[in-house]
């Protein structure tokens, strides 16, 4: 039944399988949704959709494939009341009704049903002219007709389609800007594998030292076992003022993160202005009395750090391909800031660039946007969405092993 | 057919409700996950409550196991019960102790079964209870017995959302999201938790309540609990309703950071 809904939701970018599928279908024979489109609808959500953030993809995926279903409006709230009390079945005179509605197409039967509803003014149940339950008129449900429309349950369905276009969760998409908590989330993934196989076994096990020795009649013997705790040390390089300030909120929460993600352990920041070059800085003005030497840095922060760059990459070209490019004159370069990007590479393996930038904005036609492109060639480059992030995490740790 | 409506004292969204009793009906783990503070907890007991059965909670911590659920083998017991010669030390069986999961089996009545906080164990924990929780059953090897559930008992778990839990363990639950109750809601909630309350209190405490949680920057938004206990405090304060446009009486019921404190002063003249 409806096999192509699923295609659909998985061209939503759902990772609906057949496991949930399946036990879709078997809500569906025990008819978990009473008949009803908007029951169907919260059914399905709360069967195959397992986060949060796929809600609005779910909703999308819905309104699409359902939007052209006919809508046989107008149906009121009485009337569907009435249709709750579901007669008792009867044998119904089913010679009678085929000959009633045999030739009658199924717009006349809407054409009439209309009629019926607009006049109908109380429950009619066991009939053959009201709409109702049981008895034999073409519209209405539990009854006998050979075609016709069948109206029941509650809500219309027309319902179903206003929840799910009301995109109620879109606030929950994974591809939007971060927040505080979900950069820690994300952050959190840094921590997976770290320590675990590393460093000397020295914490006693008094579990498994009790157990194993109990194993072995009362003799003992000890359970050695690594501490279990976060190595994983980080160089966060933050390009600061400029066309950065329209992001700066979204930098500051990503530096709380960071900072609160405590397991950390070692955490360095750094700030640069556009590019980096022969000096960064300890404070986000980037005053030059607040600098620090570069190549310090480099040399003191050990090649097993995982480097965050964050910045959006956009600059005049030549502060990132010419000798004395940089923005202050006061302190030109004699490396161009290419360079100095290319030596942080080599140095870490382990390291990535935020871009606050929407990826279309990448590969775009503007004159500054073209340094994106070229900062992409030595860097991987995410967006710094939640997505973005957990992506970078996945590339930080895949450099680890 | 089991049918859950929620009770005079949880109040649950139509969404909920519905949730619960598919996941009944499927016989699968209903997985709910929301802010702290949206009653994910209180729904295993409400559900408990409203359909007769016992409930039985196995709170999770970062240090817990999935063994921890199924049973434990008292090997020290065993070992020192050997060196006095208690009886029935050859009886492994009486060294081994239920777990929640396996309690919950065992019963001869339908229990309701809450896994409370799953996402603080460690990452792969979830994951060595598929086979557990999709079959009701374990096997114990000391013994050679297989436990299995005698009535299948209906398995909520909960969830902050503080790790992601992996793919394998949510195909087989049925999820729910509880969103933050909207203002209509969260009037129901406290009313029924003080159904004495003045109503021009009442309105007065929520809309405070919200624009509070609507405060941007807060770093601990106020919850449900939060709320619950300040409304308390107001009645026995007896903070007249009309001062609450101007000025939050015992804000730190609240907020619990100094920071957030901070935020709110100055928003308001005190």
């Amino acid at each position: 039944m409806f096999t192509d809904f699923l295609y659909l939701l998985r061209a939503y970018g759902m990772k609906t399988g057949l496991n949930e599928w399946n036990s879709l279908m078997e809500a569906l024979q025990m008819n978990l949704n009473h008949s009803s489109l908007t029951e169907f609808y919260y059914m399905a959500r709360t069967v195959l959709v397992k986060k949060e953030t796929d809600y609005d993809k779910f909703d999308q995926a819905f309104s699409e494939y359902f939007k052209n279903l006919p809508d046989y409006g107008g149906v009121s709230d009485e009337l569907l009341s009435w249709l709750d009390t579901v007669m008792p079945k009867t044998n119904p005179d089913r010679e009678r009704a085929d000959s009633m509605w045999e030739n009658m197409s199924l717009e006349e039967i809407e054409a009439l049903m209309r009629q019926r509803m607009r006049e109908q003014t109380e429950a009619h149940n066991g009939g053959n002219k009201w709409i109702g339950t049981g008895g034999i008129t073409a519209f209405g449900h539990s009854g006998y007709a050979p075609k016709g429309i069948r109206i029941s349950g509650e809500g219309h369905n027309r319902k179903a389609l206003k929840i799910a276009a009301a995109r109620e969760y879109r606030d929950f998409r994974d591809d939007k800007v971060l927040e505080i908590r979900q950069f820690q989330m994300a952050f959190r993934k840094l921590r997976i594998l770290s320590g675990k196989d590393e460093g000397p076994k020295t914490e006693l096990n008094v579990e498994k030292t009790i157990e194993k020795t109990c194993k072995n009649g009362g003799n003992l013997e000890i359970v050695m076992e690594r501490p279990r705790k976060n190595q994983t040390k980080l160089l966060l390089l933050i390009d600061s003022g400029g066309s950065m300030w329209p992001y700066a909120d979204l930098c500051n929460k990503l530096f709380q993160a960071v900072n609160q993600a405590s397991k950390l352990k070692d955490l360095k920041v750094y700030y640069f202005h556009n590019c980096i070059y022969g000096e960064l800085f300890t404070k986000p003005g980037c005053m030059w009395r607040d600098r620090i030497s570069t190549d310090w840095v480099m040399s003191n922060t050990k090649r097993e750090y995982k480097v965050i760059l964050v910045g959006d990459a956009t600059m005049g070209p030549a502060e990132l391909l010419y000798r004395g490019g940089i923005v202050d004159y006061m302190h030109p370069n004699d490396k161009p800031g290419i360079r100095w990007l290319e030596e942080i590479r080599k140095r870490y393996p382990a390291s990535v660039w935020m871009n606050p930038l929407h990826e279309k904005l990448w590969n775009g036609d503007y004159y500054t946007s073209r340094t994106v492109e070229m900062v992409k060639q030595v860097f991987p480059m995410y967006p710094l969405t939640v997505k973005g992030l957990e992506a970078a995490v996945r590339e930080l740790l895949k450099e680890s092993l | 057919m089991i049918n859950f409506q929620g009770n005079e004292e949880y109040i649950a969204s139509d969404e909920l409700i519905r949730s619960v009793n598919i996941a009944a009906a499927l016989k699968k783990p209903l997985l709910v996950k929301g802010e702290p503070g949206t009653g994910k907890t209180m729904l295993a007991e409400a559900v408990a409550k409203s359909l007769d059965m016992e409930l039985l909670i196995w709170n999770i911590k970062s240090t817990t196991r999935a063994q921890d659920g199924l049973y434990v083998y008292d090997t020290v017991q065993r070992l020192y019960d050997s060196q006095f010669g208690t009886a029935g030390v050859d009886d492994i069986g009486k060294y081994i102790r239920m777990g929640k999961l396996g309690e919950a089996f065992q019963r001869e009545k339908q229990v309701v079964l809450l896994i409370d906080e799953i996402d603080k164990a460690d990452l792969e924990f979830p994951n060595d209870l598929l086979w557990e929780l999709d079959q009701m059953e374990f096997y114990i090897p000391e013994t050679g017995e297989t436990v299995k559930a005698k009535e299948r008992p209906i398995v909520i778990i909960t969830s902050n959302a503080e790790k992601e839990l992996p793919d394998a363990f949510l195909r087989r639950c049925i999820f729910h999201y509880i969103a933050f109750p909207e203002k209509e809601e969260m009037t129901e909630i406290v009313k029924a938790h003080f159904p004495e309350l003045e109503e021009s209190l009442l309105q007065g405490a929520l809309d405070a309540f919200y624009r509070i949680r609507n405060l941007p920057g807060l770093s601990k938004k106020p919850a449900t609990s939060e709320l619950l206990d300040w409304i308390m405090a107001l009645r026995l304060g007896g903070i007249p309703e009309e001062t609450l446009t101007e000025k939050i009486p015992f804000a730190g019921i609240l907020l619990k950071k100094t920071e957030d404190l901070g935020t709110l002063e100055k928003r308001y003249v005190y």
